[in-house]
């Protein structure tokens, strides 16, 4: 049996319904939150390469590089705020921040 | 001589005064920082004046020799099919008034140096005159109702700025605000009359209402039966009566006292209030058409002419006495117009004028010679120490009071025969009332005359606690009241010549003669006042002699005689008198308690009223309903729709990922599957 296009397209839906249900089914932490969303963005990862490999154009890879690094950053400041986040509260529990219905 | 009146000439008539008041007002004052001194400003306000003074009386000069003019000069704008003029009608009526104002506003503008000599507002006071007679004569010169509003409302302004020229004075403000709202009443019947006259006619110019007399005559008020040029001649006299203080919106006049005496003269006694004579004079064609309009216009003056007289046997300030003779006056005029004779009325007006502004500036002499003591009580003998203002004072005395030969005379005695002859409904009242004026006129004419003139020196007393808590000044103990300076004893010697003069010399030409020309219509098949007048006469030294078997003349003689009993002769009587007459006394001295009916009834009222529309109508409907009602809507939707806030970061990424699912559907669908 040969891997098709099909195949990785459904393997990153798989992956980003993961990240989805993570992102709402979660109540407890939000490290878990941001790890769900790092998972989405892996799974659109793998859409981009797939589609490049399949196309046969470079710039599908290109993005991915663009989009690890911008992910990377992201995370950085995601657990920066966390830890802020973390300090004013004592909490990382997300049932309790609901502060933002003021 | 050659007609040589062109439209610049004419404009330059009303703007020459208010250029002039512009200079002084902007930069004589704090309001550009004192540029003009006060001779100065007195120079340039005076020189205006007088440009208005010799151009008025060249322009009465030609209008003798049959100049005429009626035209507009600038179109202000224009509303549909009505156009809003600013133009000058020039006719014997409005020449005659040019004149008389300039010709007072003159003698006013060279006595004010003297009189107001020592005052702070010098040159704003200067500024106020002259914008006065600007306003004064825009109104006279106006040959449309717009204009001739323009400036009825300019003089309301500028009376109102000057009754209220001491604002640090309680009572001046109040003067002053009664003065505006009283005229404000006036003004809305005048307001109203125009507009029924621009409904029915189509135009506010005067040859073009007078040109559909007819129309009009036949029209009447719609929803009613009431002839239109009844109501409109009422609502318009409406008008007149708040301006010309006629009863019952004569209130105001008497506090009007409060402003500086030579505005008292200028616009209260001499100018200003006759401009309701005027008007219904210049409207004359109309008032022609409604025998009840004139009838009315009958009674009420009948009532100001009588009353109003009573009133001034009380006073004791001064100022106050002739501030009711001339409501008394004016009362005669108007009796005069009532009587459909209207020419008599503009004549009376005239030599009104000229004996009220002196016996005004007069008082004003005595006043400045008291050191700003204004009560009666405390003068006395004063013809000693003011002997040019004691003989000007009576011989203006004897212009009012109608002493033959005088020009008072002429005219009143020209109304009292128009009413005696006149058939209308109200004329045998009217009659009652002139002949006992005439009496009551004498009486307090003279009372003041004795009482500050002659008799016992009542000045001078030690009157502590009355200085104590009043700005007026008066005579220190020992202190002799002293003969005022020339500029204010010129104006007055200037003003006693026509008070005793005029009226020998014009009777004729204005009353009889042609002068006056088309400028007044009188319907002589209908009011044959007029007509039987002119049979009547036989020149004025005929109508001098004729006096004398008159009751007219015995009545006045016994208002002086009674006058000089009480005040002269025996000075202990006026005391048993008004303590027998006690409850008339008392019903005088409150004047007639219109004051207080005024304030309770309609003040009250009115506060009540506005009351109503302040609980109910702004707190209740606007407030309550609109403006907090739909903040209330507002907050109640989002009460509920807030709920869907609930901070939860997860349903707010679920909301994003349900509307793009959404959207995702609604592209695919309408895009891919249909478009395919």
């Amino acid at each position: 049996m040969t891997v098709t296009l099909a195949h990785f397209l459904v393997l990153s839906a798989i992956l980003f319904a993961i990240s989805v249900v993570g992102i709402f089914l979660n109540r407890r932490n939000i490290i878990i939150l941001l790890m769900a969303i790092e998972l989405m963005l892996l799974s659109v990862n793998m859409n981009f390469i797939a589609f490049s490999y399949y196309l046969g154009d470079m710039a599908g890879q290109v993005f991915v590089f663009f989009i690890l690094t911008v992910a990377a950053a992201e995370a950085a400041i995601g657990l920066a705020i966390l830890v802020a986040l973390f300090r004013k509260f004592d909490s990382i529990n997300a049932e309790e921040l609901d502060h933002l219905k003021g | 001589m050659e007609l040589t009146l062109t439209i610049p000439v004419l404009c330059a008539i009303p703007l020459a005064p208010l250029i002039g008041s512009m200079l002084v007002g902007f930069f004589g004052t704090c309001f550009l920082g004192k540029q003009l001194s006060r001779g100065a400003c007195q120079t340039i306000a005076i020189l205006g004046v007088m440009i208005a003074f010799i151009l008025s009386c060249n322009v009465l000069m030609q209008v003798m020799d049959g100049f005429y003019f009626n035209g507009s000069v600038y179109r202000w704008m224009e509303l549909g099919e009505l156009s809003f003029d600013i133009g000058f009608l020039i006719d014997p009526l409005s020449a005659i008034m040019m004149v008389v104002v300039t010709f007072v506003s003159l003698m006013v503008h060279i006595y004010t140096i003297g009189y107001m000599a020592e005052e702070e507002g010098y040159n704003r006071f200067f500024s106020y005159i002259s914008l006065f007679t600007f306003a004064m004569l825009m109104l006279v010169m106006s040959n449309n109702l717009l204009q001739l509003f323009f400036g009825w409302e300019a003089v309301g302004v500028v009376s109102y700025l000057l009754i209220g020229f001491y604002y640090e004075r309680q009572s001046a403000v109040f003067a002053n605000m009664k003065a505006f709202l009283v005229n404000r009443v006036g003004d809305f019947g005048f307001i109203l009359g125009i507009g029924l006259l621009l409904a029915g006619t189509g135009s506010m110019n005067y040859d073009a209402i007078f040109a559909q007399n007819t129309v009009l005559a036949a029209q009447t008020l719609p929803g009613t039966d009431w002839n239109l040029v009844t109501v409109a001649c009422i609502c318009l006299f409406i008008g007149a009566m708040g301006k010309s203080a006629q009863f019952p919106l004569h209130v105001w006049l008497p506090d009007s006292m409060e402003g500086p005496t030579p505005i008292s003269a200028l616009i209260h006694a001499a100018t200003m209030v006759t401009a309701g004579i005027f008007m219904v004079s210049r409207m004359s064609p109309l008032f022609e058409l409604s025998d009840m309009a004139l009838s009315f216009i009958l009674v009420i003056g009948s009532i100001t002419a009588l009353f109003m007289g009573f009133l001034g046997i009380v006073q004791t300030d001064i100022k106050r006495v002739v501030a009711y003779s001339t409501l008394s006056q004016l009362g005669f005029m108007t009796i005069a117009l009532g009587v459909s004779a209207y020419p008599i009325a503009i004549f009376h007006l005239m030599t009104h004028a000229f004996f009220k502004a002196l016996l005004f500036l007069g008082a004003g002499s005595v006043i400045l010679g008291m050191h700003h003591e204004q009560d009666m009580r405390k003068m006395g003998g004063l013809w000693k120490y003011m002997p040019v203002t004691c003989l000007m004072m009576l011989l203006g005395s004897l212009a009012l009071i109608g002493t033959p030969f005088f020009s008072g005379f002429y005219s009143k005695d020209s109304i009292i025969e128009a009413v005696a002859a006149s058939t209308i409904p109200g004329s045998g009242f009217a009659l009652f009332a002139v002949m006992a004026s005439v009496f009551v006129t004498a009486l307090y004419s003279f009372r003041l005359y004795f009482y500050v003139f002659h008799g016992k020196e009542r000045f001078g007393h030690a009157d502590h606690d009355h200085h104590a808590h009043d700005d007026h000044h008066g005579l220190a103990p020992g202190q002799k009241p002293h003969e005022s300076p020339l500029v204010v004893t010129i104006p007055l010697i200037l003003l006693a010549i026509p008070s005793v003069i005029i009226g020998f010399y014009t009777i004729d030409p204005l009353l009889f003669g042609s002068f006056f020309g088309d400028s007044i219509f009188i319907d002589i098949a209908k009011h044959p006042v007029m007509k039987d007048l002119a049979q009547a006469f036989h020149g004025p030294v005929a109508m001098a002699m004729h006096a004398f078997s008159t009751p007219v003349l015995l009545l006045v003689v016994l208002g002086v005689l009674t006058a000089a009993i009480g005040y002269l002769w025996v000075p202990s009587l006026p005391a048993k008198v008004s303590e027998a007459l006690a409850p008339i006394k008392k019903l005088l001295d409150h004047k007639y308690y219109l004051d207080e009916l005024n304030q309770t009834v309609f003040a009250k009222g009115m506060v009540w009223f506005g009351g109503i529309f302040w609980h109910r109508g702004d707190e209740k409907i606007i407030d309550g309903f609109f403006v907090n009602g739909s903040a209330h809507l507002v907050g109640r939707f989002s009460g509920i729709v807030r709920r869907l806030q609930s901070g939860y970061l997860y349903h707010y990424a679920f909301a994003m990922i349900l509307g793009l699912i959404a959207l995702l559907t609604w592209v695919l669908y309408t895009y891919l599957f249909i478009a395919y």
